[in-house]
């Protein structure tokens, strides 16, 4: 149990480190890094690499948004198999469609209750 | 005897003083440095508002009119209000003019505005077509951030090379009428671009402008670094500063104790604004508090005010251009 | 001087003054806060599973992800999210909470100049190259496998 989170832990925390380290190195602007790390992780499902990972780290791997873009090539690569062709556009968004959904009916709803603030720092 | 002088620099042989300034700062300046210079530090950056371009506008319409009091003046006195911002289409000068009886001219030099508001306008008073002119300028840190970066809430870290966009307004009037502090000459400056293309790093950029300014200003009016009490640049920052002092010594010029910057001087390290203050507000509520008391006390008697400008938009930024700077310098002094 | 030398010159000289901050606290705060996002994952995950246990590792992983969603949305809305940011950087940039923060943060800032042309057309300003990107990817890795 502990292990696992360990695991978990070790995972998540290098893959954030990773990001941090190229914003260190080249001032990436936020943007390009979750799209940087969304094509890795789709690029990665497809040579087959990311499950593993995913078995050994279980939510170290998932929840990093590598893991968003593993979800969009896996949906895309099971659709192929079952649908053809029109699988290779159906199921990218159809795995993700529970993220992405959230993300943008919680962003409503956060949007209608709140006024942005200033930084203080 | 001709007003111009040497290449750049216009002479106002009327000597216009300034009469009357009024600076407004917001919550953050108002822990820094300056805190004591300050006329009106806010406790709530909105001013009761909804939006933050209408708290700027706000900020505006609370400098000039204490401004206007602290001169003596009342609004019919004003000639004319001389006023820009950082905002698209300088919708803050213009919409804050709404609450005046005063014609405006609005102008837009990025953070330069300060200067160049105080050089049209004493040159206007000088040529005897006004008696009495306000000029304000402002930033605000919510909306500028929001126009030129990203959106407020948004958890990104921000590069060490950056700068705090101000949050405050200054505006200063100028007279014909005689006063202690008199405008005694400006340099409009050239516009520079030395191929800086990080937007986080405006100081490196405007740098070589200040420097192109300041030389103009020296050789047209055949004076040396060390005849000012004080010179000082508009939002350079930390290592804007820096950069300035090494590229005057490259050309000859040594700046030495005399020089400062409004943006490194604003905040105390402990605020984490990593090269200290940016905006057009940055120079204006300097200038408009601690620059002019310090004169009324006698403490400094020759200033050089160079604020300096960085003419982007994020169009050009997103284009891939480089950035293009100005600096204007006007200068000013104590006569009895 | 030729000019393009004297910039080349002068953006060399700019690169070598930026100052050199401490860098490697950053890469830790980053680190650890990263890594305790995805254990508070995983914490939903199992807590999901105790409490249902025929549920897929797969439907615990999505329930999962839209908890954290909705906790980083409301964060952001809060005005917290971005305070953890300037401390963590990657670290809450890099989880799906990041993403989160990158939709709601334009939501919130926009909803002042409308709903239909604020808030909702700024919504993907930071968020939609993510989505486009993904899905470009995603349908050329589905034409591979569907030739292969």
């Amino acid at each position: 149990m502990l292990w696992m989170y360990a695991k978990v832990f070790l995972v998540g925390g290098f893959i954030c480190l990773l990001g941090q380290l190229l914003i260190i190195k080249t001032n990436i602007t936020s943007s390009r890094i979750l799209v940087l790390f969304v094509c890795i992780g789709a690029v990665l499902e497809g040579l087959g690499l990311y499950q593993p990972i995913i078995d050994w780290a279980g939510a170290g791997a998932t929840v990093p948004i590598v893991g968003f873009g593993r979800s969009l090539a896996k949906g895309a690569i099971e659709a192929v198999r079952e649908q053809g062709l029109l699988g290779v556009f159906t199921g990218g968004l159809t795995a993700t469609s529970g993220g992405i959904a959230a993300a943008v009916v919680f962003a409503f709803i956060m949007a209608l209750i709140f006024n942005s603030k200033t930084k203080k720092f | 005897m001709s007003k111009k002088i040497g290449k750049q620099t216009i002479a106002f042989r009327n000597k216009p003083s300034v009469i009357g300034f009024y600076s407004v700062a917001g919550m953050k300046e108002g822990e820094g440095n300056f805190k004591d210079y300050f006329q009106m530090i806010l406790e709530d950056d909105l001013l009761g508002e909804n939006t933050f371009e209408h708290a700027e506008r706000r900020l505006f319409e609370l400098a000039i009119k204490n401004a206007i009091k602290e001169s003596g003046c009342k609004d019919e006195d004003i000639g004319l209000l001389i006023s820009g911002d950082l905002l698209n289409q300088i919708v803050t000068a213009n919409y804050a003019a709404r609450s005046f009886n005063i014609p405006l001219l609005g102008l837009y030099g990025a953070c330069s505005t300060m200067a160049e508001s105080l050089a049209v306008g004493a040159a206007l008073v000088d040529g005897g077509h006004y008696n009495n002119v306000a000029c304000c300028t402002g930033s605000h840190f919510s909306s500028a951030e929001r126009q030129y970066r990203f959106p407020l809430e948004l958890g990104n870290q921000r590069p060490p090379t950056s700068q705090w966009t101000v949050t405050g307004s200054g505006c200063t009037i100028i007279s014909n009428k005689p006063s202690k502090i008199k405008v005694v000459n400006a340099t409009f400056g050239k516009v520079i671009d030395y191929g800086i293309s990080d937007v986080n790093n405006m100081g490196a950029a405007m740098a070589p402008a200040a420097m192109s300014t300041i030389i103009a200003h020296l050789k047209d009016t055949k004076t040396n670094v060390e005849d000012y009490d004080l010179i000082l640049t508009g939002d350079l920052g930390k290592l804007g500063s820096e950069i300035l002092m090494d590229l005057m010594e490259h050309e000859g010029y040594k700046l030495g104790q005399n020089y400062n910057d409004c943006g490194q001087m604003m905040f105390a390290d402990r605020q984490k604004t990593f090269q200290g203050a940016s905006g057009a507000g940055c120079s204006a509520i300097v200038l408009n508090s601690y620059v002019f008391q310090k004169m009324l006390k006698g403490e400094y008697k020759r200033v050089l005010f160079c604020a300096t400008g960085a003419l982007l938009s994020t169009t050009t930024v997103q284009q891939g251009d480089t950035i293009p700077c100005i600096c204007h310098a006007v200068e000013l002094s104590v006569e009895e | 001087m030729d000019i393009e030398e004297r910039n080349k010159k002068y953006n060399e000289y700019v690169q070598a003054k930026i100052p050199k901050t401490k860098n490697f606290p950053t890469l830790i705060y980053a680190f650890v806060v990263g890594g305790l996002i995805c254990c508070i994952g995983q914490g939903i995950m199992d807590l999901l599973m105790l409490i249902f246990p025929t549920m897929s590792v797969e439907s615990a992983t999505a329930w999962m992800l839209i908890v954290i969603i909705f906790v980083a949305s409301l964060l952001t809305g809060l005005g917290i999210y971005d305070r953890i940011g300037v401390f963590a950087g990657a670290g809450s940039i890099v989880p799906i909470t990041g993403f989160s923060n990158s939709i709601t943060s334009p939501a919130v800032e926009f909803k002042r100049e409308g709903i239909i042309f604020g808030l909702c057309a700024k919504m993907f300003t930071v968020a939609g190259p993510v989505i486009v990107n993904g899905v470009a990817v995603s349908i050329v890795i589905g034409l591979i496998y569907l030739f292969l």
